[in-house]
């Protein structure tokens, strides 16, 4: 891994507050331009406010949070310009077409008629989907919808892409090319920003996070929380962090 | 002579041009702790409507022990349990309200069945004059199966209950459902996470409305044939194509942070691989024999079936 990527992802002391909940506690952490960041935590332990928060869609209540370059405070527009989001539920037009959900989403992000065009045919042809560019999506398989949906949020090419719990329900095949897209989008220079609850998953990642209760317990390449822990899977890792906070309350 | 909590016998249910079953044949025993596993698609929740009388088959005949589907529904509704997939539960009433509500309308009470749902319900009990609506993922699922439990069902059907729940709540709802077995209840629970598989009496695994394989989890991992060899070197990113070289490939795909490598012949020599990857100018080799998990058996299913059927999918 090269050690001179620069960092797209910069958190200090990030605090969100609401009412006298605390939903994140002084979270501190980088993530380098086309790494593969997983980050990991229980139901509840603040995971989606934290993400809203780096996508431009919430405020902190303190701390220094920088993405992309850009200063979540003030920036969040050009923020929003510069990530791509998916999230566990399906984000697509099911009464568009193939073709027409790449062209909508193209003009949303700015994309010239002759971008969207050579985007568009570029992923179709990477899914070997073509055949059913004019087909409406409510028509075609639900694994392909997934990998679609992913496209859509690249298209773009934007510095990261957040990825919340990409492959729910996916099936286990479809998961696994699922993740040769997120490498070879890594391999294209975009950080990808990942949460899931599939345990094999966070061994793909090149580190990780895992947050309880609102804070980061820890934070390592997959080989190094084994180690701390002295455990062989990152399954082991979790639910040690996890039970470890279940059984205090 | 068993007759079998749930029968289903040739069902088939069509949406328009989409077939979400096709002749699906199981026989579920009483007090079985039954699994559907399988992906979004696969059919699940479509076998379960029909199982709960909200949904006619196009053919076939179910039965739910022992009444008709379709010509007993009423009977059948008063001695299910149903979980849906989605939280639909009254969000506007409290934790106490929801639960008696759905006590009363089986003519029953709280009381009367506590016993059963005492292990759940103690963990939202603390909140149970909360609004429904304002509960965390983890409370609601735990209020939903209170409220399927509280007429003491005969079957319970759970459809997905832990779809989207972190790996510790999952542990913890399994649990759960291990107790309930030793009530006496049978339970069917559906699931697209395959190592879910293994708490499971018996499980089919499901794919695009067909039973793939009906066993015990031990039996369909015994029943894989063929040997499965984790794999690891220095470059794992490769690993990947340069296995896929070796003559007479099954299938090689990630596993955790090992890759899974199968052979198609029964000869095949595991030191090929070592070989193969030391000319493809790998290093940290380790090649090592392992036990087949309900994962890697319904990938192999799933392979033999897209053999059998020229849908032309991208797999």
């Amino acid at each position: 891994m090269t050690t001179d990527r620069q960092n797209v992802i910069e958190v200090k002391n990030l605090v969100k507050k609401f009412g006298n909940f605390i939903a994140n506690d002084h979270l501190t952490f980088e993530v380098k331009q086309g790494e593969i960041f997983g980050f990991l935590g229980a139901n509840g332990a603040g995971k989606t406010t934290a993400i809203k928060i780096l996508c431009g869609l919430q405020s902190p209540t303190s701390g220094e949070i920088k993405v992309a370059g850009f200063d979540v405070y003030h920036q969040t527009n050009l923020i929003k310009r510069n990530i791509g989001y998916m999230s566990q539920k399906f984000s697509l037009y099911e009464d568009l077409t193939v073709s027409q959900n790449f062209e909508f989403y193209g003009g949303i992000y700015g994309l010239t008629r002759k971008q969207i065009k050579e985007r568009t045919a570029y992923f179709l042809k990477k899914l070997e989907i073509t055949h059913v560019a004019g087909k409406i999506l409510k028509e075609i398989p639900l694994g392909w919808k997934q990998k679609l949906a992913f496209s859509v949020a690249i298209l773009h090419h934007p510095k990261i892409v957040f990825l919340d719990e990409p492959t729910g329900g996916v099936d286990p095949v479809t998961r696994r090319q699922f993740w040769e897209m997120i490498y070879e989008a890594a391999n294209d220079g975009i950080t990808v920003f990942v949460t899931t609850h599939y345990m094999d998953e966070a061994e793909y990642c090149e580190r990780v996070s895992i947050m309880v209760d609102g804070r980061i317990e820890a934070l390592d390449t997959p080989a190094g929380l084994k180690q701390k822990f002295g455990v062989n899977s990152m399954n082991e890792v979790f639910i040690r962090l996890a039970r470890a906070q279940s059984a205090e309350q | 002579m068993n007759k079998g909590a749930v029968i289903l016998q040739d069902i088939t249910k069509s949406y328009k041009t989409v077939k979400a079953l096709t002749e699906i044949n199981v026989s579920i025993e009483k007090g079985e702790l039954f699994g559907f596993i399988g992906p979004d698609g696969a059919g699940k929740t479509t076998l379960f409507r029909i199982l709960t009388t909200l949904l006619n088959p196009d053919t076939g005949t179910a039965t739910v022990a022992g009444f008709n589907t379709i010509t007993d529904y009423k009977a059948i509704r008063k001695i299910v349990g149903y979980m849906p997939g989605r939280f639909s539960l009254y969000q506007d009433l409290t934790v106490e309200e929801n639960l008696k509500f759905f006590a009363s309308i089986y003519k029953s009470t709280i009381e009367e069945n506590y016993h059963l749902i005492s292990d759940i319900y103690r963990h939202i009990e603390p909140f149970k004059h909360r609004k429904a609506a304002q509960l965390s993922g983890g409370m609601k699922q735990k209020l939903a199966l209170s409220c399927a439990l509280i007429h003491k069902p005969e079957v319970l059907f759970l459809d997905e209950p832990t779809t989207g729940v972190d790996a510790v709540s999952r542990m913890e709802f399994w649990e759960m459902l291990k107790k309930l077995r030793s009530q006496g209840i049978t339970i069917l629970v559906s699931t697209p996470y395959m190592d879910e598989a293994a708490l499971c009496d018996r499980v089919a695994l499901m794919q695009n409305g067909h039973l793939m394989a009906i066993d015990t989890p031990d039996a369909i991992i015994k029943a894989f044939g063929l040997t499965i060899y984790a794999v690891k070197s220095n470059k794992m990113f490769q690993l990947l194509t340069d296995l896929q070289s070796i003559q007479e490939t099954e299938a090689v795909y990630r596993f955790g942070d090992v890759v899974h490598y199968l052979n198609k012949s029964s000869s095949f020599d595991p030191a090929k691989i070592s070989q193969h990857l030391i000319k493809a100018a790998h290093t940290e080799i380790i090649v090592k024999q392992t036990v087949p998990t309900i994962e890697d058996s319904f990938m192999l299913n799933m392979r033999k079936s897209d053999s059998f059927n020229t849908q032309g999918n991208d797999n």
